[in-house]
């Protein structure tokens, strides 16, 4: 589909471009063994300006369109998924909620330091008891005097250990439910917050998840974000751009999957020919090249529509569920393709793998984005 | 000090480009253009002198208004202003060198730097043409450039067959810029936002009162022969019968 960019941003995905492939992709296998990404490269990327995408011009940043935010997503998606989660982290669901309902006070002390890099913003709803029904979230904040105090465990924080800024939900009120959540902007460093140790993980190597332990840590009340009460809807607005800047990814990465399919495809000769010549092996490549141009259609006509400032959380969830989901049957069929030696270490085929599993799971299951999809049918008499 | 830095847009070299059916060109459709990768190591080296002598950054091209994109990626890299020369021909290598003389006598700059060549057609000419109309010295295929103090004279290391040469030129000169001569810095989303106040100046080729008409005519383009497949050979001595006969290389 024809994708309708700011000239501004289709310059700026010509130096993303250039920069996943002379300085991101040569080092990405390195990133995966030692499972960090060197200092220099995330300088790099706060020179760029990646950190700032979201962040509105007035605030230092450079107010891309959701359109233009999946097209960066999309070019970073082709190497290491560590690489583009520390930025899509921040521009998805990191700064989103304090650029939606944030206070000017708000937004003056903390958007321009998000522009520069020099904060790096996580998201954290998701508790050992809780993750999509946020229903079930035991984080505690209790109002005392200009403070809050919160109490409580988060789980699996994107971001957490290089994170400067949380924006973290909590109950302030369990008798309204959902009506009772509130976001928080909490410091590193905040008196009673601390970070726990990365977890292990299956893949997303380089990029680190840890747990966030809060124990009577003083939150002033100038740092709720959208007042209080409205954190459950905020966090649904803010997961529902996370969710179309992971699916742009996932296309990204079905891409560059498909790139990698076709060429061994077209080498790798086995009874004489070219394995490409079989149709067992086209048939693969049919299919993912389908689903690949689905996906694109999908993410950019509801990104489209979001930067016409529509709300289309059903929409959004299934561009999510469909580009992840495919997204990972593309990276088996790439790992068919190549057989054994898609397998091993050597090609990252099975990195690829490992690392789309993952965005099936986080910023709502595929299970979660059905039922809003359902929900919304339900409602609408099968509008879709 | 002015420097000045004519650019041109190419064909992406990372993608595989058609040849039109009929010969005459490649196939532009659908094609994703970008600045020339020598052009962009000319802007570096242009910007790097300014960053040490102060001064101006001048990139010109002389293209469709669709070059505007790079045009403004060199803006975005850190030039100061654009002259865009609008032409919807495909113009020869003389006739690009005569519409950037005319802007050479507009801008009067201190020196001109630019790539070797653009990849798209290698023609590797420009520079060259451009020197003898000005009747300017040239340093072509530079791997290092130094300018001096009083800004008179430049120090240029060239790239020849197996060596290296060192020149000196009176400036102003025409210095064309061959790929080991620096890394060019990335158009950065703070240099992209900065570029969109900075002036292009769109000038009609017609203005220049110039000849336009093609030297060279392109007859045919055509893809390099498909490689054979290998064959694996049974003995010593069937390799050698097919290097005598099939080969003859012995």
């Amino acid at each position: 589909m024809r994708i309708v960019l700011k000239r501004e941003e289709e310059i700026f995905i010509q130096t993303v471009r250039k920069f996943v492939k002379t300085e991101l992709e040569p080092i990405s296998a390195q990133v995966e063994e030692e499972d960090r990404i060197p200092e220099e490269i995330i300088s790099k990327m706060r020179q760029l300006g990646l950190f700032g995408m979201s962040v509105p011009e007035e605030y230092g940043g450079f107010g891309f369109s959701v359109t233009g935010q999946c097209a960066v997503m999309e070019e970073m998606g082709r190497t290491n998924a560590c690489f583009r989660t520390i930025i899509s982290t921040n521009n998805g669901i990191g700064v989103t909620g304090l650029v939606l309902a944030g206070t000017p006070e708000q937004k003056e002390k903390y958007l321009p330091k998000i522009a520069t890099g020099e904060y790096i913003t996580a998201f954290a709803l998701t508790e050992p008891g809780a993750g999509s029904d946020a229903a079930g979230i035991k984080t505690s904040a209790v109002r005392a005097g200009d403070n809050y105090v919160l109490n409580g465990t988060k789980q699996f924080i994107t971001n957490a250990d290089v994170a400067s800024l949380f924006s973290v939900i909590a109950v302030t009120d369990r008798e309204k439910k959902h009506d009772g959540l509130t976001m928080f902007l909490v410091e590193r460093g905040t008196p009673g917050f601390t970070v726990g140790p990365p977890e292990k993980k299956m893949g997303l190597r380089g990029s680190h998840t840890c747990e966030l332990f809060f124990d009577d840590c003083r939150v002033p009340a100038g740092n709720v974000v959208g007042g209080e009460g409205k954190g459950f809807r905020l966090a649904m607005e803010v997961l529902d751009k996370g969710r179309l800047i992971i699916a742009a990814s996932a296309l990204g990465a079905a891409r560059k999957l498909l790139e990698m399919m076709v060429e061994h495809a077209n080498q790798r000769v086995a009874f004489g020919k070219p394995i490409g010549s079989f149709q067992a092996i086209q048939w693969m490549i049919a299919d993912s090249a389908v689903e690949i141009y689905a996906m694109e259609n999908m993410i950019y006509s509801a990104a489209a529509e979001m930067d016409e400032g529509k709300k289309i959380p059903h929409r959004v969830a299934m561009a999510k569920l469909f580009a992840t989901e495919k997204a990972c049957e593309i990276a088996d069929r790439a790992l068919q393709v190549h057989g054994g030696m898609g397998y091993m270490k050597d090609l990252p085929v099975e990195r690829f793998y490992r690392d789309l599993r993952l965005t099936r799971i986080y910023e709502g299951t595929s299970e979660i984005q059905r039922l809003i999809i359902a929900r919304h049918c339900l409602k609408k008499g099968g509008e879709c | 000090m002015k420097i000045l830095v004519p650019v041109k847009q190419v064909p992406n070299p990372d993608e595989k480009v058609k040849i039109k059916k009929d010969g005459s060109g490649i196939e532009l459709e659908g094609v994703k253009m970008v600045l020339n990768p020598f052009c962009e190591i000319a802007v570096e080296e242009a910007l790097r002198m300014k960053e040490k002598h102060g001064g101006e950054v001048v990139v010109v091209t002389v293209a469709g208004k669709d070059a505007e994109l790079q045009v403004r990626t060199a803006l975005a890299m850190g030039a100061d202003r654009a002259i865009l020369v609008e032409t919807n021909e495909e113009l020869d290598p003389a006739a690009i060198a005569s519409a950037l003389a005319k802007v050479y006598e507009m801008e009067s700059p201190d020196v001109v730097i630019m790539g070797k060549q653009a990849v798209d057609d290698d023609s590797n000419q420009v520079g060259q043409i451009l020197a003898a109309k000005l009747s300017l010295p040239q340093a072509t295929f530079a791997s290092k450039v130094e300018l001096s103090e009083d800004l008179k004279k430049a120090t240029v290391t060239r790239e020849v067959d197996g060596g290296l040469e060192t020149i000196e030129v009176e400036l102003p000169a025409i210095i064309t810029a061959d790929l080991r001569l620096n890394e060019p810095r990335y158009a950065s989303l703070p240099g992209i936002m900065r570029a969109k106040k900075k002036e292009m100046k769109v000038i009609p080729i017609s203005e220049l009162g110039i000849d336009t008409a093609p030297k060279v005519k392109v007859l045919k383009l055509e893809p390099p022969k498909e490689r054979a497949g290998g064959v694996i050979v049974g003995s010593v001595q069937e390799l050698v019968e097919k290097l005598k006969n099939e080969a003859k290389v012995l």
